[in-house]
């Protein structure tokens, strides 16, 4: 999913490029550019990509968010633009109208739980939320005895601890102490929070391949101009086959996240094969920014270890983004399990199902 | 512009599925008759004739070349989903596999329309075997460094030399070799080779056999003495052979035997895991499936771009690169988890017979058909950095 593939692509490159310059906003210390970005989005209807139209979102294509989410990466952006959608979508699930602003999704781990009481109200607690903090509205996914809902929860009700994952974005702990919800629906059959956690992981690995390609080309051009024993350090095999390596993750986190994020367009259901593509993913994905992140530093030297340098920007993102929507040793083991239980004759008729 | 490399989401056609189950419904069959065991792919003669024959008669060799060449005209995509499956089912393919994947398009390619008539039908009944005549002693990755002469006489060419880690050149019926014609020039050190048709089994080549580490004798030693081949047996441009060798390394280098040559143990070690894995074992299978479907998918992925007429070098590469150094780890993977299953698991034997074999394996899979290296080189000049 290369620039300018389709039309909200184009857009969100463009917004990103104004607005989003990884430069500018790096030497900005006080995020003053967020503002002016989440407003260009919002006016684009970026952030409710995934809503209906007659849910109050701009209908786009699941693809075409998919893609949106890879140029995200690409920019390293930090801006609740992946978490509104995903919230977004999830509301859409339950045919629930999106509201304006910032929002994001209830529980971001597959190990914790909402539950939702007899009375109607929501009660638990949800750890590494990504930009609670920023949220207007959450998207809750909450099980009840009757199974699962879907329900729209107002910031206001709810307790924050502000935390931040290694990339400095928010990523904080939720309590929802018998909070009323705003609306609340059953989610629709065969949706559960583990099919919200894949869906959660591919937008993760999407980005974290677009970080990726911005590290492949911003080590490949540094390469190119700094000098070291009186040649460019580019010249040097060592550092060639570094940079042959971190093309080799980039390509592998980009084909497993885009033949993913394609399986999960096309599919009716999350079945096998879309848990293996969905899977894989976030494992592969998460391997490659730490292998990837760091040949990036080490061709970059010190000056990547800087404040002031970019790069971690991208690198310490990707490697936060590792943890959200489980981590990819919970998805190797869930995998391994399922393998485990089709039996070793099922395993090359899965891998080979498309 | 990013540097970043592109493997689009390829899926198998429809058709490719129909196929599919016709090439697990084959092999069963041969399985069932005996003709090998999939769980033993350390077998010392994986010569196989009669199956080849066989496989041929299905019309699953050559299958993307013209019909007037014995063809199928399918796409590369079917060549992919038989290729794969012969592979995971540890089909004994040693005899036609080289000529199907590469000698064939290399004729198809360069030879003169007579060549064509006679050779590539009989490769497609599965009935020619071919080698691959590329490093002497002194000559490996670094394969402009070639020495073995080709001198012109009337009506062709004597060839002078040895060409070595010749796999299959015992059994094989031709080689495609590159000899040297001429002496390299200032301006280009490649210049100066030629590629040739060689009809093996003939006076004046001797075939020695090489031990490898697996036990087996499968690569070789092949001195040429005086040998004669005829000037219609040149294929492309004298001297100008480094011209051609460029884009027969995408269909060589991207395709599923490039990570599936010790899948055997993985499949064996959920056999012996069982359906309920402790922890360990579980994240362990995880990540090496994870690892697996990806590289598949750009494998696939780069058979679409060669389907779609486009040279992907670079890709193929990166394929071959990550692919060759996982399946050289495999085995040493599964070893770990393996030494966490159950002692009454009932394939325990098989699948130490197997890691045996494959710790043996896994030295050659990031040497054979371009080091990782040489790999990391062309990758590095894809990146602009050469």
């Amino acid at each position: 999913m290369a620039e300018s593939d389709n039309i909200v692509v184009e857009t969100a490159e463009k917004i990103f490029a104004d607005l989003a310059d990884p430069q500018t906003i790096n030497n900005d210390k006080k995020d003053a550019w967020q503002a002016p970005l989440w407003r260009a989005l919002s006016e684009a209807g970026l952030p409710l990509s995934w809503v209906p139209d007659d849910l109050g979102g701009s209908g786009a294509s699941l693809a075409d968010g998919f893609a949106l989410l890879n140029a995200a990466g690409r920019f390293a952006v930090a801006v609740p633009l992946a978490e509104t959608m995903l919230a977004g979508w999830l509301l859409a699930q339950a045919k629930i109208a999106s509201p304006e602003g910032e929002m994001t999704v209830l529980p971001a781990s597959p190990k914790d739980r909402i539950t939702l009481d007899a009375d109607g109200s929501l009660s638990g607690r949800a750890r590494g939320v990504p930009f609670a903090k920023a949220a207007k509205h959450f998207a809750v996914l909450a099980h009840g005895k009757d199974g699962v809902s879907i329900a729209l929860v107002d910031a206001g009700k709810v307790r924050i601890e502000s935390g931040l994952n290694v990339g400095y974005d928010h990523s904080d702990t939720v309590t929802l102490d018998k909070v009323q919800p705003v609306t609340r629906k059953a989610a629709p059959k065969g949706f559960d929070q583990t099919t919200m956690m894949l869906m959660g992981g591919v937008a993760r690995s999407l980005q974290i391949a677009g970080a990726l390609e911005s590290m492949l080309d911003i080590s490949v051009r540094y390469s190119n101009e700094r000098v070291a024993f009186e040649k460019k350090i580019s010249k040097f095999q060592a550092v060639q086959h570094n940079l042959a390596r971190l093309a080799g993750e980039s390509a592998a986190a980009l084909a497993a996240a885009t033949s993913a994020a394609d399986a999960i367009a096309n599919a009716s259901r999350f079945d096998d094969e879309v848990y293996l593509e969905a899977a894989s993913a976030k494992i592969r994905c998460a391997e490659a920014a730490e292998k990837g992140g760091a040949i990036a530093h080490q061709v970059h030297g010190a000056i990547g270890f800087t404040l002031e340098h970019i790069l971690h920007r991208y690198s310490l993102r990707a490697l936060a983004w590792r943890d959200d929507f489980g981590s990819e040793s919970h998805w190797a083991v869930e995998l391994g399990k399922l393998v485990a239980n089709r039996g070793a004759d099922e395993l090359w008729p899965l891998v080979a199902s498309r | 512009m990013t540097a970043a490399l592109r493997f689009d989401p390829i899926r198998l056609p429809e058709k490719c599925e129909q196929l599919r189950k016709e090439v697990r419904a084959f092999l069963a069959e041969e399985i069932a008759a005996g003709t090998f065991d999939p769980h033993t792919p350390n077998r010392e003669d994986t010569d196989a004739p009669e199956f080849s024959r066989r496989v041929g008669a299905k019309g699953w060799l050559g299958m993307t070349w013209p019909k007037k060449y014995g063809g199928q005209e399918r796409s590369f995509l079917e060549r992919y989903v038989v290729t794969e499956e012969m592979r995971v089912a540890n089909a004994p393919t040693r005899r036609f596999f080289v000529a199907d994947r590469q000698s064939g398009p290399v004729l198809l390619k360069y030879a003169p329309e007579h060549i064509k008539m006679d050779i590539l039908p009989r490769i497609c009944r599965g009935e020619i075997c071919f080698a691959i005549g590329m490093s002497e002693p002194n000559s490996g990755s670094d394969l402009f460094a070639a020495k073995t002469r080709a001198t012109k006489t009337d009506g062709g060419y004597l060839i002078n030399g040895t060409k070595i880690w010749t796999s299959s050149a015992h059994i094989a019926d031709y080689m495609i070799a590159i000899f040297r014609t001429s002496q390299p020039t200032k301006e280009n050190r490649r210049h100066g080779l030629t590629q040739f048709l060689v009809k093996m089994k003939q006076p004046g080549i001797k075939v020695n056999p090489i031990g490898q580490i697996t036990g087996q004798y499968e690569f070789n030693e092949v001195v040429f003495t005086d040998f004669f081949v005829p000037d219609d047996h040149v294929l492309g441009e004298v001297d100008g052979a480094w011209k051609q060798a460029t884009s027969e390394l995408a269909y060589e280098r991207s395709g599923p035997e490039r990570f599936l040559e010790t899948y055997y143990v993985l499949t064996e070690l959920v056999r012996a895991v069982g359906p309920n894995p402790d922890t360990r074992s579980a994240e362990g299978i995880g990540r090496l499936v994870a690892q697996l479907h990806t590289m598949r998918r750009m494998s696939v992925s780069v058979a679409g771009m060669l389907q779609a007429g486009k040279e992907p070098v670079v890709e193929a590469s990166i394929v071959k690169d990550i692919g060759t150094v996982w399946e050289q780890q495999l085995p040493h993977r599964v070893r770990d988890l393996a030494a966490f299953v159950e002692e009454t698991a009932t394939n325990r034997e098989t699948l130490e017979r197997q890691l045996d074999f494959a710790i043996k394996t896994a030295p050659k899979l990031t040497i054979q058909g371009g080091t990782t290296e040489v790999l990391r080189g062309i990758i590095a000049r894809g990146l602009g950095l050469r």
